[in-house]
């Protein structure tokens, strides 16, 4: 009994010795603002800033302060908080948002092959241009989906496109990089989620895509004609809004003759009585 | 009988067109020409629309080293140069000809005589066969003067010639063997001055024994005229096509991880190929028609002689159309061709077959749990481990992808075909191979 | 186009061979042992039998339907069928039948569904359950019927205990011996084996080093002293070897990919089984063997490469 006990303290202590030497030994002198910063930052470590988890960012904004150090999730809020606890200027960058820019939905886009490969858009994109007429659209196996790490996107069955909640959506950016047709895209989150945008990204002559899409843009720059601030650009047949200029006075909206600009969050409009 | 130790698979062999003999397919009455049939850039046109163009003029001319020209399949006026759908629906740079009557360019010598003496130097040999266009035309379409050409400090000691054709269905290698024997074995002298190589294999599956009789008796035949060359027959296992595997089968050498043909001393090349060259060097005619198969579940299998630029669907209608079960219509053979999205795009260089399957077998059977047989590792033929790889890329994980040895796979499918689960696994090795390769890309430019 | 067409990346053609048709094949192969256990200790080994594989399908089911959320459909791939009969193999035939069910939960339920189902079950399900209950109801485990009026004491105990006057190679061999109801049958599991080897399903190479090894240490031993030592034929003869080597260690999900982890992973089973068997508490000791050396799998694997 005697014996047990002495031979377990004997064990004991010569195991804490050990740790305690490892410890002092391998002690490894570390910026305690690191901890403190990475505290601060949401936790996600989803690395959309860059760096492998929110502790690499940390650590760069206390060794390595610079403008471009940016989480998108944290956003504002966050990086004001940063900034303060180290005494800098706070980088403040408008919030953005993930924006599909395909309307191609089953009922407008008629499918007219059946892809039997293994579930990845990637896969899918890898092995032809997709199942319908258009080849730029979207092949709707929901790759953005899967990699979102805040369940921000889902497959809507009934038109079988992925929709954005603007709520979730922390515009971390990898449904953007995950696309293999490059269909997302970060943008301006706008004033109480207003915007306006070409949910479209055909590159096809105007027939082309007419045929393959009822909700495609034709590049008939209408758009551009109607536009008074010089917003929306026309390249291959396509055109882009640029977040910046536009003023969502939402007059392309109403012109566009296929639907394929899109508003979102305005508020439903006044019925003008008929005179 | 001689056969590659590792790994592959023993698909029904379905050669269902074997014994029909090679038919003319009559010119269309419009053509689609790709300026991008072969791995490398694409050629640059030089005819615009309007021009009046004949049989073998040039219409794109070979932009780099690895690249190859490309010439009319027929004669008439040029529609337009502009983006066209290849079977895939992707769009790529495409001359469109409407085709008026069937001149030839007048150096090209459309005799049947089968010429034997050549005085061409090995420069001057590869010099015209760059200049024919001519690619690998068993699927893979590399420029074929590349290959004839090794890089600094390595030399090539044995030509290869691949006339194994290890697809089901596809016969097109069969037929070109047994109708242009002495031309093909001219071509593989041709192929074996050009190189200046001693040693001369030309492999053959002995699923194939009139093609193994009938090369042996011509080339007993012409020996005087020939470099001396050996007809290897082989035990029939896909992919016995495979370079890697054709070399290992006939030689014994092992091409090593991440290495080419060349590092173990040997050139592999198609025998179709080896007919094209015959054509390019012997009778100045440049790659412009092609022997493909239609097969499968259409109402007469056989195999044609088709201009390149030809819609696949004037195939089709060749053989009695599109069956009312049609599921599926595959460029190239069963385990490694394309599927077909767009039917009016063009035959081009690579085009080896054409293969219609109906609905039960065109769709996969639903995928079940891995568990975990090791057969995808067995038949694997690059001694890969697909089962781990699979899981790996799905997850996301390219370093350890890339130490997997992604980068051997030679996208065969046996580990797909084999897989009692019935789990993609080439699907998702393709897309790692495809990850794995941009991140090494980078890696390099860096 | 009035045609769909299905487009997918290569290859478009697929072997014939199923999990459910691979599954199918073992069941195939395991009917001659069957048989000749009904004819050694008659209709009670169906019985056995049909309660180890039913339960086994229902906890398969339920464990499938309210744990992994795939609704129960693995059933249809035999793999708990497969389960069930091996696990009625290991059983004696005259077992009490709310035991077979416990060791069904304890097969399918612990050794199998907890880790996520067919093929990531690191132990084979099958040798859980009996090691379960050999462990937990020892007396029941090893209370086997006499055969042909002789005690119901197997060839491996009585040899351990020295009770073992002569051996009939004969009956062992076709099976006229006490022990469990699948593994006395040595000829018929050696032919459900053969047809495995020649439909593929198995490779030779466990079985050959299971027995391989199991025949050589034995040899070495019974040169140096056949009078303490039994001969290899009769370890071969004998006790689970034959089912072990044959379907339980060849099982996909617990042994090693590709033929030098087999070869590694059989010939540990081999000599462990010698050692338990010869130095052991117990008189055989071939589940044993199995389940230490499939929790070594992952680690051939790995040296394999």
């Amino acid at each position: 009994m005697i014996y047990t006990v002495v031979v377990l303290v004997v064990l004991g202590v010569l195991l804490a010795g050990v740790l305690f030497v490892v410890a002092k030994r391998f002690h490894v002198e570390e910026d305690p603002r690191i901890d403190t910063v990475e505290g601060l930052l949401p936790g996600a470590n989803c690395g959309a800033c860059g760096y492998p988890g929110c502790r690499g960012l940390a650590t760069a904004l206390v060794t390595d302060y610079s403008e471009e150090l940016y989480c998108p999730v944290g956003g504002a809020s966050t990086m004001g908080v940063v900034a303060e606890f180290l005494g800098r200027a706070a980088v403040v960058r408008e919030p953005e948002v993930a924006v599909v820019r395909c309307g191609g939905s089953c009922a407008v886009r008629p499918v007219l092959s059946h892809f039997d490969g293994a579930r990845s858009c990637a896969v899918a994109a890898s092995t032809y241009a997709g199942q319908t007429g258009c080849s730029f659209g979207c092949l709707g196996m929901g790759d953005c989906v899967s990699v979102c790490d805040f369940d921000a996107i889902y497959m809507d069955a009934s038109t079988g496109l992925p929709v954005v909640s603007d709520e979730k959506c922390t515009s971390c950016g990898k449904c953007v990089k995950a696309c293999p047709k490059v269909i997302i895209e970060l943008r301006r989150k706008g004033p109480k989620g207003r915007r306006v945008f070409v949910s479209c990204v055909s590159r096809d002559k105007g027939a082309v895509t007419r045929k393959a899409c009822q909700a495609g843009c034709i590049g008939c720059g209408k758009c551009v004609k109607v536009c008074e601030f010089d917003a929306i650009a026309m390249a291959d047949n396509l055109a882009y809004i640029d977040p910046v200029k536009c003023r969502l006075c939402r007059k392309c909206v109403g012109e566009c003759p296929t639907g394929a600009i899109v508003e979102t969050n305005f508020p439903p409009k006044k019925v003008v009585a008929e005179v | 009988m001689k056969t590659f130790p590792r790994g592959g698979v023993h698909p029904p062999e379905n050669k269902l067109s074997a014994g029909v003999p090679v038919e003319v397919l009559p010119v269309p009455g419009t053509v689609v020409v790709p300026l991008s049939q072969h791995l490398g850039a694409p050629a640059e046109a030089v005819v615009a629309k309007g021009d009046r163009v004949l049989v073998g003029q040039l219409l794109g001319k070979a932009a780099g080293f690895v690249s190859a020209p490309v010439h009319s399949p027929v004669s008439g006026t040029v529609a337009g140069v502009d983006m066209v759908a290849n079977g895939s629906g992707i769009k790529g740079l495409s001359v469109t000809i409407s085709v008026e009557g069937d001149e030839w360019m007048p150096q090209i010598d459309r005799t049947d005589r089968v010429g034997y003496d050549c005085q061409m130097s090995a420069e001057e040999i590869v010099k015209k066969i760059a200049d024919a266009g001519i690619v690998g035309m068993g699927g893979a379409t590399f420029p074929t003067s590349v290959k004839l050409t090794p890089p600094q400090g390595k030399k090539a000691e044995m030509l290869i010639i691949n006339g194994v054709e290890c697809e089901p269905f596809l016969t097109s290698d069969h037929r070109v063997m047994l109708e242009h024997t002495a031309e093909v074995l001219v071509g593989v002298g041709l192929l074996a001055r050009a190189l200046g190589v001693e040693k001369t294999f030309v492999g053959v599956e002995n699923n194939k024994p009139d093609a193994i009789d009938v090369l042996r008796k011509v080339y007993g035949n012409i020996l005087r005229e020939l470099p001396p060359m050996e007809i290897v027959p082989l035990k029939v296992k896909y992919p016995q096509g495979g370079e890697k595997q054709l070399i290992t089968a006939i030689t014994g050498r092992t091409v090593p991880s991440g290495g080419l043909p060349i590092d173990v001393g040997c050139v592999v090349q198609n025998v179709g190929t080896a007919f094209a060259v015959y054509e390019a060097v012997m009778k100045n005619k440049p790659l412009v028609e092609r022997v493909v198969t239609v097969t499968g579940a259409v109402e007469r299998p056989a195999n044609f002689l088709v201009r390149i630029g030809t819609p696949v669907s004037a195939l089709l209608d060749a053989v009695g159309g599109l069956p009312e079960d049609c599921g599926k219509v595959i460029g190239g053979g069963p385990m490694m061709g394309r599927a077909m999205s767009n039917l009016d795009a063009p035959v081009t260089k690579g085009t080896s077959g054409i293969l219609v399957l109906d609905r039960r077998t065109a769709v996969r059977c639903a995928e079940s749990d891995c568990i975990k047989c090791g057969k995808c590792l067995t038949v694997c033929p690059m001694g890969l481990e697909p089962y781990l790889l699979a899981p790996l890329v799905q997850k996301q994980r390219w370093d350890e992808v890339e130490t997997h040895r992604v980068m051997d796979c030679i996208e065969c499918g046996c580990c797909s075909y084999t897989c009692p689960a019935k789990i993609p696994l080439l699907d998702w090795i393709r897309l790692g191979k495809a990850e794995v390769g941009k991140i090494i890309r980078s890696r390099l430019n860096r | 186009m009035e045609h769909k067409l299905t487009i997918s990346p290569s290859p478009h053609l697929f072997s014939r061979r199923s999990t459910r048709g691979i599954m199918g094949d073992v069941l195939i192969a395991l009917l001659p042992a069957l048989a000749v256990s009904v004819w050694v200790f008659g209709f009670d080994v169906l019985a056995v039998t049909a309660v180890a594989v039913g339960s086994c399908v229902v906890f398969e089911w339920l464990a499938g339907r309210f744990l992994l959320g795939d609704g129960g459909t693995s059933v249809g791939n035999l793999s708990a069928v497969v389960t069930g009969v091996l696990l009625a193999f290991n059983l004696p035939s005259n077992i009490p039948l709310w035991l077979v069910i416990l060791g069904s939960f304890v097969a399918i339920g612990i050794g199998k569904m907890t880790f996520g189902g067919l093929g990531k079950n690191p132990f084979n399900p099958a040798l859980v359950g009996r090691v379960f209950l050999l462990v937990a109801y020892p007396v029941q485990m090893t209370t086997f019927p006499p055969v042909d009026g002789v005690s119901g004491a197997t060839p491996l105990a009585l040899a351990k205990s020295g009770g073992l006057d002569a051996v009939d190679y004969n009956s062992l061999l076709m099976g006229f011996k006490s022990g469990s109801l699948g593994e006395v049958a040595a000829l018929a599991l050696l032919l459900g084996g053969l047809y495995l080897l020649a439909r593929r399903v198995i490779t030779w190479q466990i079985p050959v080093a299971v027995l391989g090894s199991m025949a050589l240490f034995s040899a070495v031993l019974w040169f140096v002293n056949p009078g303490v030592y039994m001969s290899p034929l009769f370890h071969l003869l004998t006790g689970g070897a034959m089912l072990g080597a044959l379907f339980m260690a060849t099982d996909y999900s617990t042994s090693p990919m590709g033929w030098r982890g087999g070869l590694i992973f059989g010939t540990g089973i081999g000599v462990i089984t010698i050692v338990i068997r010869l130095w052991g508490a117990y008189p055989e000791g071939m589940s044993f063997a199995i389940l230490i050396m499939n929790s070594l799998v992952p680690l051939i694997n790995k040296v394999r490469r």
